[in-house]
């Protein structure tokens, strides 16, 4: 084959991944627009003093963290079709974005937690003596030190995720690794789905330059 | 009657009855200290002062107020925030914000109950219009940050960190931290402030420098409530020292009086242990 119909093909293929590509950066940010809110109200619930409320949120987050993420796709894309008769079920991109979306909250709310316990009690009552609100004691004076302190697991976490994207597939979400498989069953190729490797590193690796520039710019305190 | 007055305080954890009916009273610009072995429930006194723990009985009046008494114990955390601004406290720990500079550190708590001011001053604006009141607002908002800003640093100067002013707590040394601490709690301007073994954390040479400052507080009248293990300072700094010993007050009186001519065992054989430590 010649030179340069290789390099079109390449290209070609280059350009169709990143629209899979795509697709995969999509499950990754809406996953993270729902989860990183949402593993705060479920922190904040599991260390509730109501006691049913702890509980309930506990046991969800043990579910959650106890189960494979695979399973939990399967189960919210097939259940309510199962449940209540078919074609009833949910798109496959809702399904994604809601099974990621609780699945990576429960992880947060986890990290959130130790990170809110981290802090001392004399940060609250620092502030409690100076005449400040629940809520602004929170805000003006834990959030930060908490960010700071769970930068590091939170980057790990948010790196695991890019990487898990890829189990949408089995509940027909098209996304990097289905674009990649398309060449095999289509032409035999199977250089693409090597190649797939190449996108999920260099956004890792964009990943991890940003966590170490947002932990270099948290430096000047130490907690 | 007395500035603050505290009558019968007692309070307990599950069964262990730490303060067994505490009778204090503070005259307005006296500064009190407070001494005793480790245990004896001077820390408790201190935070249930403070509104940190709700003492289990008594009465406590600030200035003929009731702030409180039996009636008072499950107010709303609203009304308890108010009463908490009339006291200052200094921990032992410092409990500085880690991630603010040292002025922010001091500046935070009245830049955030601005807030609160700048509501009660919009509900007083009546009859005007919308324009006129935002107005009225921007200027008693901007009037009032300058204020905040002027006090914090009248205070750097008294703490003597002018120059610290941007640095953050963790480029301080620990007799620093505690200075920015006292300032930060008289940025409210608290009738009374509390210390809690304000140099117990520090190293040896720089204690000076936190009592030093203390000291220029009593020269300016400041209200005082000072629970500390420096026999030296406090007989220095007092007009009035509370020995207490298992949750009780045993002896009370001028230095002179409690220091040099102890009536009860209990405190001449605390005494001993005290000086027999300074002698090592
Ligand atoms: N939150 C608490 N829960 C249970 N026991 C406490 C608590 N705080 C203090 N105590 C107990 O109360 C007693 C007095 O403590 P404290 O007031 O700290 O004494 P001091 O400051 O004089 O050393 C101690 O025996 C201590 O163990
Ligand atoms: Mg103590």
């Amino acid at each position: 084959m010649n030179y340069l119909l290789l390099s079109s093909q390449f290209l070609t293929i280059s350009l169709d991944l990143l629209v899979g590509f795509v697709e995969t950066l999509k499950i990754f940010f809406v996953t993270l627009l729902i989860s990183l809110p949402l593993g705060l109200l479920i922190a904040f619930g599991s260390m509730s003093k109501l006691k049913p409320l702890k509980w309930f949120c506990n046991t969800f987050v043990w579910i959650i963290r106890g189960t494979p993420l695979m399973l939990q796709l399967i189960i919210v894309y097939y259940g309510p079709g199962l449940i209540f008769g078919v074609g009833k079920g949910l798109s496959a991109y809702l399904s994604t974005f809601i099974t990621f979306g609780i699945n990576y909250a429960c992880y947060f709310s986890e990290i959130y937690r130790g990170g809110i316990e981290s802090i001392s009690k004399g940060q609250y009552e620092a502030g409690k003596v100076l005449g400040l609100t629940k809520g602004q004691i929170f805000f003006k004076v834990i959030l930060m030190q908490v960010v700071k302190r769970i930068i590091p697991p939170m980057s790990n976490e948010i790196i695991t995720l890019v990487k898990d994207t890829s189990l949408a597939r089995i509940i027909t979400f098209y996304e990097l690794i289905f674009f990649a498989q398309r060449y095999i069953k289509d032409g035999g190729l199977l250089w693409p789905l090597f190649y797939t490797a190449v996108y999920y590193l260099v956004f890792t690796a964009l990943l991890t330059l940003l966590f170490r520039f947002i932990e270099k710019k948290l430096s000047y305190y130490k907690v | 009657m007395a500035y603050l007055d505290i009558k019968n305080f007692t309070k307990s954890f599950d069964k262990t009855e730490v303060l067994k009916g505490i009778d204090l009273s503070v005259e307005k610009g006296e500064v009190v200290s407070i001494i005793g072995s480790s245990g004896s429930g001077k820390t408790t006194l201190l935070r249930c002062i403070n509104f940190l723990e709700m003492a289990d009985g008594g009465e406590m009046l600030l200035d003929g107020e009731v702030l409180f008494n039996e009636q008072t114990k499950n107010e709303k955390d609203e009304v308890l925030r108010k009463k908490r601004l009339n006291f200052g406290l200094v921990f032992q720990s410092f409990n500085l914000f880690p991630q603010y500079s040292v002025y922010k550190n001091i500046t935070l708590a009245p830049t955030v109950l601005l807030k609160d001011k700048i509501k009660k001053y919009k509900k007083s604006l009546n009859g005007i219009s919308f324009k006129e009141k935002r107005e009225k607002v921007k200027l008693f908002k901007e009037t009032e940050l300058k204020l905040i800003d002027e006090k914090c640093l009248a205070l750097l100067e008294t703490i003597g960190l002018t120059e610290k002013k941007d640095a953050y707590p963790c480029e301080l040394s620990g007799g620093q931290c505690q200075r920015v601490a006292i300032a930060r709690a008289l940025a409210l301007e608290p009738k009374i402030l509390c210390f809690d073994e304000p140099t117990s954390a520090l190293d040896p040479e720089l204690t000076g420098e936190v009592l030093k400052v203390i000291k220029e507080l009593k020269n300016k009248d400041r209200t005082m409530i000072i629970v500390t293990h420096e026999m030296g300072f406090a007989k220095n700094v007092s007009d009035k020292i509370v020995f207490m010993a298992d949750g009780v007050i045993e002896e009370i009186g001028s230095p002179k009086k409690v220091l040099e001519n102890p009536k009860s065992e209990k405190l001449k054989h605390f005494l001993q242990s005290v000086t027999n430590k300074d002698g090592e």
